[in-house]
Parts: structure tokens; C-alpha cells; sequence
């Protein structure tokens, strides 16, 4: 391929994949989110529980707070890049916990990271409930 | 003595050479929003130029442990980046070799261009490391790496 070939592909994909973000989309709040991992989970979610579990090491190298910071109202940084990461709690940054497919995709990776497994739900429960007591 | 090149000619010749000078930089290719949202959570979004189309296949295919962290995709999005990113790959000065883990940051062309940065200035808590081109290049999230931009933090 020629090289404005090369540009026009690259061109096009760049435009379907930011299509593709847009209507990937779909909405919900902190409560709702929580509400739902608790019923799957059958328990009452524990704010306490949520942030021993933030703050403690599973078992690998990394905690949450690793990335996220201990009290994540603020910023974090991130283990290995140092990369800033934007504060997690909802309460500190609205854009958090509003899209269920982000959220678990990045459940399943970070718990991964964290506890070389999923998370449960009534773990993801706990861990929405403590954050969603932080406040700014 | 009077120049063989005239003026008119001589100066817009060496203001090209300047600009290619310049633009040694990772070039400007605009970066798709999912690649962007995926691939800039954990570090900034790197200029696809940097690495060839095998090191970025290589990159793709171990997402699931991308340097020890679980970064891996859901079917389409992998789709979609990897196929812009194999349109996107550099090749030549500045992606023509095949560098350890894949990582820019290893490249012939990478150490060239950042050799002149002291060792102190690479372990500092600002820059922690060498994959953070933010805590030196201040639009580095946006792809800019602008020489005139560069900003060691003490």
C-alpha cells in the first residue's frame, strides 16, 4: 500500500473505532451498580469489609491502593508507570462507576492483578459500598 | 563571493531542512478514541509509529499479561486497535528494530533520542519510569513531544 493508502486506512479506522467508543456506551449510576452486585451477592454489603479488602495485599504484589492510593478521593499514581491515575471514589470524581462495562472490565483485570482471580460480587458489593462513603 | 544558490532558493531549502529536523519526534498520527481509552489508562497512549507491525502484533497478542498486568480486551476492541495499529506501525529509523519485550522504550531509536537525560533524572519520584512520558513531555497524553516542550523534573 502506498503510503496515503496507508493514511486514508488509517484514517477511516481511527473514525469507525471512535464510533464505536461512542455508542458502546451505556449508562448507570454508583447506586445502581451497587444495589446489583449486592443482590447477586445475597449479602448486605460492608463498607468496613470493602476497605480492608482495598488496603490489603491478596496474595500478589499489588493491593488496589497500590494504583489508587489509600484514600482514593484523590489521585493516584499508578505501581509500574506512575502514570496518574484519576480518583476512583464517585463521591470525588462523577465520572466513576456510571458505565457497568467498564467497570467490569476493569473488576476483572485489576482483581486479576490483585488476587490472581475475579472478584466476587459480593466483594465488588463491599469495595462500592466503602467508596461510596468517602467523602471529598 | 556571491553564493551559486540564490537566496530564494537556499533559504526555503534549509527552513525545510529545520522543520525535518524538528519533526524527529514521534509523528503526529491522530489517536482513535478507544485506542486512547484502552491503551492510556495505565500509561499514556503511545505514538504508533514507534514500534513496527510485529512488535505491535506481539504487543496484541500478550494483553492478558502485558508486563505482569492483566491488560487484556474484549474481542471487538482487540479488533479494532489491532487492525489500526498494523496500519498505524512505524518502520525505518525509528521502528526498524525488533526491541526486548517490545518496549519503545528499548528501542535503538528511543535510547538515541534520550541519551542526553542523566540517570538521575530517570529514577527521580516524578518520572519513576522511562514509560512515564508525561512527567517530561507535558502534552505527551495528546502525542505531542515537541523538543521545546521537554520539562526534567527536579
Amino acid at each position: 500500500m502506498n503510503s496515503l493508502g496507508t493514511t486514508l486506512a488509517a484514517a477511516t479506522l481511527a473514525g469507525l473505532l471512535t464510533c464505536a467508543a461512542a455508542f458502546a456506551a451505556t449508562t448507570s449510576s454508583p447506586g445502581e451498580l451497587l444495589a446489583g452486585y449486592a443482590g447477586a451477592a445475597g449479602l448486605q454489603p460492608s463498607a468496613p469489609r470493602g476497605q480492608q479488602f482495598f488496603n490489603t495485599r491478596q496474595g500478589r504484589d499489588w493491593s488496589c491502593a497500590s494504583c489508587h492510593g489509600a484514600t482514593p478521593i484523590q489521585a493516584g499514581r499508578h505501581a509500574s508507570t506512575g502514570k496518574t491515575i484519576e480518583a476512583l471514589a464517585p463521591t470525588a470524581n462523577p465520572a466513576r462507576f456510571t458505565d457497568p462495562a467498564k467497570v467490569e472490565k476493569w473488576f476483572r483485570r485489576n482483581c486479576n492483578d490483585v488476587a490472581g482471580r475475579e472478584c466476587t460480587p459480593a466483594e465488588k458489593a463491599d469495595i462500592l459500598a466503602w467508596l461510596s462513603t468517602l467523602r471529598p | 563571493m556571491k553564493s551559486r544558490f540564490p537566496r530564494a532558493v537556499l533559504l526555503p531549502a534549509l527552513l525545510a531542512l529545520a522543520g525535518a529536523a524538528l519533526a524527529d519526534g514521534p509523528a503526529r498520527t491522530p489517536l482513535p478514541s478507544l485506542y486512547r481509552d484502552e491503551c492510556g489508562s495505565c500509561h499514556v497512549p503511545f505514538p504508533p509509529g514507534l514500534l513496527n507491525a510485529g512488535s505491535w502484533q506481539r504487543v496484541m497478542d500478550g494483553l492478558a499479561r502485558h508486563h505482569g498486568v492483566d491488560a487484556s480486551l474484549d474481542a471487538a476492541s482487540a479488533a479494532q486497535i489491532g487492525a489500526w495499529l498494523q496500519a498505524s506501525a512505524g518502520s525505518g529509523r525509528r521502528a526498524g528494530d525488533n526491541p526486548p519485550e517490545n518496549r519503545i522504550t528499548r528501542s535503538a531509536w528511543f535510547v538515541r533520542k534520550h541519551d542526553e537525560v542523566p540517570a538521575s533524572a530517570w529514577q527521580g519520584p516524578a518520572v519513576k519510569s522511562a514509560a512515564n512520558c508525561i512527567a517530561c513531555h507535558p502534552r505527551a497524553d495528546q502525542g505531542a513531544y515537541d523538543e521545546h516542550d521537554i520539562r526534567i523534573p527536579r
